[in-house]
């Protein structure tokens, strides 16, 4: 981070932009430019090099093929553990969380080596695929409110010693462990199953990276009017009974 | 080969009767048209009797994710040129919907039907058409349907070693991957805006080029085949190099790519191009679909988009500010119930518009169009939208329930 620029890395849309996330970025971006930042975003296909100098990398849910080829690019170009190994902060989504864990379960079946920068391995759900709205609880230390998302995915994802559960489970699935975690993060790495997109749903969530990024403890305000109304309506639906 | 000349074996008599009589008692219970649980009960009855319908029948298909309905009937306007046509002209387009609207066409010589992509191969077998139409392939409803690719994949697999003359659209990677199998294959350059579900290569993985117009996979030599049919701005280009006008009362980029497709289906029986254009002219509205309906001393375009590239063809066709758009996005069973897929669309476009937002998702939109920086009013009812609009047309854009929501309260 440098003096008042952004630079914003939106990972592989090539192959990991199918269930709306790229709204993150946008989410980000737009919260970001609202607080006088410069933002720089730089999209990344996944026959070009990861720059290893951005502050943020956003990386989406994609569908079963093009995630193990996203993961083989990853592993093989190195940039995105240079880029963490910097203190680069990254949000990943469902496919693109699967991948930053030591290891998934791919299209063929196999189980494949990810980037390992989260202590969490995925394997694939026996039962019914993990789809509908999640509603859960933040963990407190990160300050932010409930967490309001949409999940499908068929993964179940276990967490090792080192990784923190993002939020726990009011309603919905999340890691699909049946102990109610959602997601995981370390220091500056998230990952995350919800999609909606969560950063639309959860504006606090870009506003903690922004911050993280930033290195300050607060951000000037902005109207969050449609945001706090979209948000009151879903955590509404989510908690009314069936 | 075509007509009535051999009669349904009694099961399926019995079987149509069955099902016409619960289509009228559906009727009557005022539950709509009663074609699909009537297509079910005679399915029920007879599990062969799609195909025994289909069988004195010339059989096209039409599938896609976006213009499936429109161009089914754009191509069973123009067979009409050379006999009478039976059709799923409501887009009741799964298998019992498809079956009822067979059942009530004993004399027409051909079946043009628009079938939904998931029961494409099943339907492809059932009822062995002539000519399959395959127009487009993107992202739709991803919490209950098949991943894009997948579908893709099933389409190959199922229409390999069909005898039918497919009608493809060349400039979707996806459709010349699911055509590839096939040996009878007539391309058509029919254009495609969307892009974003194309950019890794459907044989190899490798990462696709898209130079203009062109396409190829820079690493396994998959490439965009050669057209025979080719759109170019308002005419069609047909395989001898000459050139027709495309002259349409249905709006947009899109429906013209509809009409090239239909055309080069309309040339596998023998419709010369001319002919079947003049006869698609006669098409004003689709179920609604861009249909102009005067509402609260407004013109109300109606037009339907359900999922991002339908949206971006859409925002292509409608007019320029300072004309108002009316945006209703619905995410009930039938819409999918995951909204995440606003942000695929370029709402940007609609800069300088003035935007009203309705429909059970108003919020999400609400939050989609103020990050993409536009100035929109969110109200609770088409009524009051419309009230707030300034008199003269306006757009109005809606997904697939919500859709059916507005053309129930302007009475159409």
């Amino acid at each position: 981070m440098s003096d008042n620029s952004l630079r914003l890395v939106w990972v592989y849309p090539d192959l990991l932009s199918t269930y709306g996330d790229q709204g993150n970025a946008l989410v980000v971006e737009r919260r970001a430019r609202q607080r006088g930042l410069d933002v720089h975003r730089v999209d990344v296909r996944s026959d070009q090099p990861i720059p290893t100098s951005g502050d943020i990398y956003l990386i989406g849910g994609g569908e079963d093929r093009p995630q193990r080829l996203a993961a083989e690019r990853l592993l093989r170009d190195g940039g995105l553990e240079r880029a963490v190994s910097n203190g680069a902060i990254v949000f990943s989504v469902c496919a693109g969380y699967q991948i930053l864990g030591k290891a998934f379960v791919n299209d063929v079946g196999q189980r494949q080596e990810g980037l390992g920068l989260l202590d969490v391995e995925t394997v694939r759900g026996e039962g019914d695929r993990c789809v509908g709205d999640v509603l859960a609880d933040i963990d407190p230390r990160l300050g932010l409110p409930q967490l309001t998302g949409f999940e499908n995915h068929q993964g179940i994802t276990h967490l090792g010693p080192t990784a923190r559960p993002f939020a726990r489970t009011v309603m919905g699935r999340g890691n699909g462990t049946g102990d109610g975690t959602e997601g995981a993060y370390n220091d500056t790495v998230f990952g995350t199953y919800m999609h909606g997109p969560v950063m639309a749903r959860n504006p606090l969530i870009a506003d903690l990276l922004l911050k993280l990024a930033l290195d300050v403890n607060a951000l000037p305000p902005v109207d969050d009017r449609w945001y706090e109304a979209l948000r009151a309506e879903r955590i509404a639906t989510a908690t009314q009974p069936a | 080969m075509a007509g009535n000349t051999e009669p349904l074996s009694p099961r399926a008599k019995l079987a149509v009767t069955a099902g016409k009589a619960a289509a009228a008692v559906s009727r009557a219970a005022g539950r709509g048209s009663g074609s699909v649980i009537g297509g079910k009960v005679a399915l029920r009855l007879d599990p062969d009797l799609l195909g025994a319908l289909a069988q004195h029948l010339d059989v096209v298909l039409v599938s896609a994710t976006n213009g499936k309905t429109t161009t089914t009937r754009l191509i069973a306007e123009a067979l009409r040129a050379s006999g009478p046509v039976v059709s799923n002209a409501l887009g009741a387009n799964m298998p019992a919907g498809i079956t009822s609207a067979l059942a009530g066409g004993s004399d027409a010589k051909y079946g043009v039907i628009e079938v939904d992509e998931k029961y494409l191969a099943g339907v492809a077998r059932d009822v062995t058409p002539k000519v399959i139409a395959l127009l487009n392939l993107s992202r739709d409803q991803l919490d209950r349907a098949a991943e894009t690719r997948m579908l893709a994949e099933k389409w190959r697999e199922g229409l390999q070693g069909s005898k039918a003359v497919i009608v493809a659209n060349c400039d979707d990677p996806l459709i010349v991957w699911s055509a590839s199998s096939s040996q009878n294959v007539v391309w058509v350059a029919a254009g495609q805006e969307w892009k974003d579900d194309a950019w890794s290569c459907p044989s190899c993985g490798g990462v696709m080029q898209r130079p203009g117009d062109d396409w190829f996979c820079g690493e396994c030599g998959f490439r965009r085949p050669a057209p025979s049919w080719v759109l170019s701005g308002d005419h069609v280009l047909d395989p001898h190099g000459s050139a027709w006008p495309i002259h349409l009362q249905l709006p947009g980029r899109a429906n013209k790519a509809n009409a090239a497709t239909s055309a080069a289906v309309a040339a596998v029986f023998g419709v010369p191009p001319q002919v079947a254009l003049e006869r698609m002219y006669q098409v004003q509205a689709v179920a609604g679909r861009y249909d102009v309906v005067n509402f609260q001393g407004r013109d109300l375009r109606l037009l339907l988009a359900k999922n991002p590239a339908g949206w971006l063809e859409t925002f292509s066709l409608i007019d320029p500010p300072p004309t108002p758009v009316i945006l209703s996005v619905n995410a009930r069973g039938a819409d999918g119930t995951d909204t995440s897929w606003l942000w695929d669309v370029d709402y940007p476009r609609l800069a300088g518009h003035p935007i009203f937002v309705i429909g059970d998702r108003k919020l999400d939109l609400a939050v989609r169009l103020e990050v993409a920086g536009l100035d929109f009013r969110v109200c609770e009812t088409l009524d009051e939208a419309v009230q707030l609009a300034p008199p003269g047309q306006i757009e109005l854009i809606a997904n697939y329930t919500a859709f059916q929501d507005v053309r129930r309260r302007v009475g159409n």
